[in-house]
């Protein structure tokens, strides 16, 4: 088990407390494809966040690759999340003042990397993406779609076990969408990387092997998905 | 390392405006730091300078008009001192605290002649000491010396107001011409500056030739002595006090008779000019902290700001796997690279603006009456004061920097990437 949570409690206190994730049991396989599905303000970023440490939990337990994630330094956190975690956002987080193979290049940089292989890495990154052309152009000179490629490459390459992915077509029209949960699903079959997205959009969860569905803070039903029936709109053919 | 600095030089060229900005503030600060130590250096040496002119640093003793009746004598006795004056003066008694003691006559009043042009002038004698303690500058030629009071040379030493009434197209080449006083000749050796006012008519030769020409007693002027020792002014009014009593004794004038027997002391003069000195030496200390700490303060209020804007570029760092003094680490490099770079600039054109200062206001004058003073004499700051300034301004300024950096690397990731 790659993932493993049980009774997992979040509170947020801005003022008035707000009880957000009341006790979360969800276990996750090495390789696995998964969505995770929801209401808005259901709680499904807050999830996703304590699993890339990015945030931390009240009570329960998070077991990551057999450790247990709780009071970590700042430092092993950072740790964790440069090897094994690989982050992909809705809003792409791209550093703006930095070009593609730059950003790309940022997470070997902090894993001390020389500059010479960081940069060999990151054009064969881009490559694989077929963004080589894009490699020495500003964030704000790509489309959405180039952007959450340049994302997904500077996600893969310090080769993480998992990637997750926060609503990763949700800035993306329709078409471009269908590429990204493609370049997802092969990184997934082909590489074996476990992927966990969030979304809300039913055509994007259904490109996943399971989805699972989670309402006023706890996990509801869980859907295996290995045939991709789940969903029959025409959006995601 | 180097990679922390293609790091920082990459971060630094593609925020351009960012880092102008900043560095912008750093020149400046440090800019008028420099320009305020410069003109406070030329204030300082202006102040000194106008001031020496005024300051003698010895005690003079002469003999005047006893004011008060004493001993038998009535007031109005002529008193005056002789040569046994200046044995006493250099005696055992006072041997611990008197330095070199001198002895001037009294003067004659002559005219100059030259050529068909003249010109008065009061002749004295005097000893080489005589040009420092009264603050004679040479113009052309020499002052007198020890050879011509042993051999009782007759030479003089003129003003140039003087040697412009004798020699009025060339006044330099009267040094080393003959020039008759009434009876006598003399030949010139050297011209000293007047002021404007011409305040000086006095004409030394040696104190030896006046004794033989002109007067052939054992009478002198006054006696002018340098001291060793008195700290305080306390302790220099202590020793006037004894050596004026015992002084005064000798002539048979009353001990607090001050006109009887007068004592120019310029000695605690010299104290004063001192202490004003090490006033304004504070002042401008003060002056120069504050406006470091202003410097300061700028600067920590910028790293502030740009730490700020770049707390969501902070979350990215961390969340693919930047730790906290990673964060602190880049934050700092590249405030000290920043502050380093532009300090160094502020530094380089404040010394610069030094130089202007000094070419332009430095050699204006002001005509207070009686002289002319300079308000800035070599307003510029020594290039290890520059340093030291521009060193300090940059790790104050780093430290200062690194409070809002250590609250950015502190920030969790999750907050960071919520700013916008
Ligand atoms: N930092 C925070 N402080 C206080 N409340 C928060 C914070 N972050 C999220 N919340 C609240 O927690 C609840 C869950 O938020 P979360 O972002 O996990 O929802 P979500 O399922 O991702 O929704 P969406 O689909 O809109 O992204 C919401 O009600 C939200 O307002
Ligand atoms: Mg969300």
């Amino acid at each position: 088990m790659l993932i493993e949570l049980k009774g997992v409690n979040k509170t947020y206190d801005n003022g008035q407390p707000l009880h957000v994730l009341k006790g979360i049991d969800l276990s996750i396989e090495r390789g696995e494809f998964v969505s995770i599905m929801g209401a808005s303000g259901s709680g499904k970023s807050t999830l996703l966040n304590i699993l890339g440490i990015l945030d931390n939990y009240d009570t329960g337990e998070y077991w990551l690759d057999g450790k247990l994630i709780r009071d970590l330094s700042e430092k092993q956190a950072a740790d964790y999340r440069n090897r094994m975690i690989g982050f992909v956002f809705q809003s792409f987080n791209l550093i703006s003042f930095k070009t593609a193979v730059e950003n790309v290049e940022l997470p070997l940089y902090y894993q001390g990397v020389s500059r010479k292989k960081r940069h060999e890495m990151a054009m064969e990154y881009l490559e694989k993406l077929g963004l080589t052309d894009w490699a020495s152009h500003f964030p704000n000179e790509m489309s959405g779609g180039q952007k959450q490629r340049v994302a997904i490459a500077r996600a893969l390459i310090t080769r993480p076990q998992i990637i997750l992915a926060d609503e990763p077509t949700g800035a993306l029209d329709s078409k471009t969408s269908v590429e990204v949960m493609q370049l997802l699903k092969r990184l997934n079959q082909e590489e074996g990387i476990t992927i966990i997205v969030v979304t809300h959009e039913s055509g994007v969860a259904n490109e996943t092997d399971k989805i699972i569905h989670i309402k006023d803070g706890i996990i509801g039903e869980i859907e295996e998905n290995k045939a991709h029936t789940a969903w029959d709109g025409t959006m995601m053919k | 390392m180097t990679e922390l600095f293609h790091e920082i030089a990459g971060n630094l060229r593609n925020n351009k405006l960012r880092t102008v900005l900043t560095g912008f503030a750093v020149s400046w600060g440090i800019f008028l730091l420099i320009c305020l130590l410069g003109a406070g250096n030329g204030l300082m040496n202006s102040f000194l300078g106008n001031m020496a002119d005024y300051i003698f640093q010895s005690v003079s003793v002469e003999g005047w008009r006893t004011s008060k009746p004493y001993a038998g004598y009535q007031e109005g006795r002529e008193i005056e001192l002789d040569e046994s004056d200046v044995t006493y003066t250099e005696g055992p008694r006072w041997s611990p605290t008197v330095g070199d003691v001198t002895r001037r006559t009294a003067s004659t009043g002559v005219t100059f002649s030259l050529d068909g042009n003249t010109v008065a002038g009061q002749i004295s004698g005097v000893m080489p000491e005589y040009k420092d303690q009264e603050k004679l500058k040479m113009y052309a030629g020499r002052f007198l010396n020890p050879d011509d009071l042993k051999e009782r040379r007759k030479v003089v030493v003129l003003s140039l107001a003087q040697a412009k009434e004798l020699l009025p197209k060339d006044p330099d080449a009267i040094v080393g011409r003959w020039v008759n006083a009434g009876a006598v000749s003399f030949r010139v050796v050297g011209i000293y500056h007047t002021d404007e006012s011409d305040m000086y008519r006095t004409c030394p030769i040696p104190y030896t030739a006046y004794k033989v020409i002109y007067d052939t007693s054992d009478r002198i002027e006054s006696i002018t002595f340098t001291l060793n020792g008195p700290e305080t002014r306390d302790e220099y009014e202590a020793f006037e006090k004894e050596y004026a009593g015992a002084m005064r004794l000798r002539h048979d004038v009353a001990p607090d008779d001050w006109r009887g027997i007068w004592i120019r002391n310029g000695y605690t003069d010299n104290m004063e000019m001192n202490d004003a000195q090490r006033i304004i030496r504070t002042f401008l200390w003060i002056l120069g902290l504050l406006t470091l700490v202003s410097g300061i303060v700028g600067v920590s209020n910028i790293m502030l700001i740009a730490v700020k804007e770049r707390t969501h570029e902070f979350g990215i760092r961390k969340a693919i796997g930047a730790s906290p003094a990673e964060i602190l680490k880049l934050i700092i490099a590249e405030s000290v690279t920043i502050t380093a770079l532009f300090g160094y600039i502020g530094m380089f054109l404040g010394m610069i603006a030094c130089q202007i200062m000094d070419k332009t206001v430095g050699q204006e004058a002001v005509d207070i009456g009686i002289t002319k003073i300079q308000m800035l004499v070599n307003p510029t700051v020594g290039l290890d004061v520059a340093l030291e300034a521009t060193i300090l301004l940059i790790v104050a300024g780093t430290i200062a920097g690194a409070i809002p950096a250590w609250k950015a690397a502190r920030v969790k990731p999750i907050e960071a990437l919520r700013a916008e």
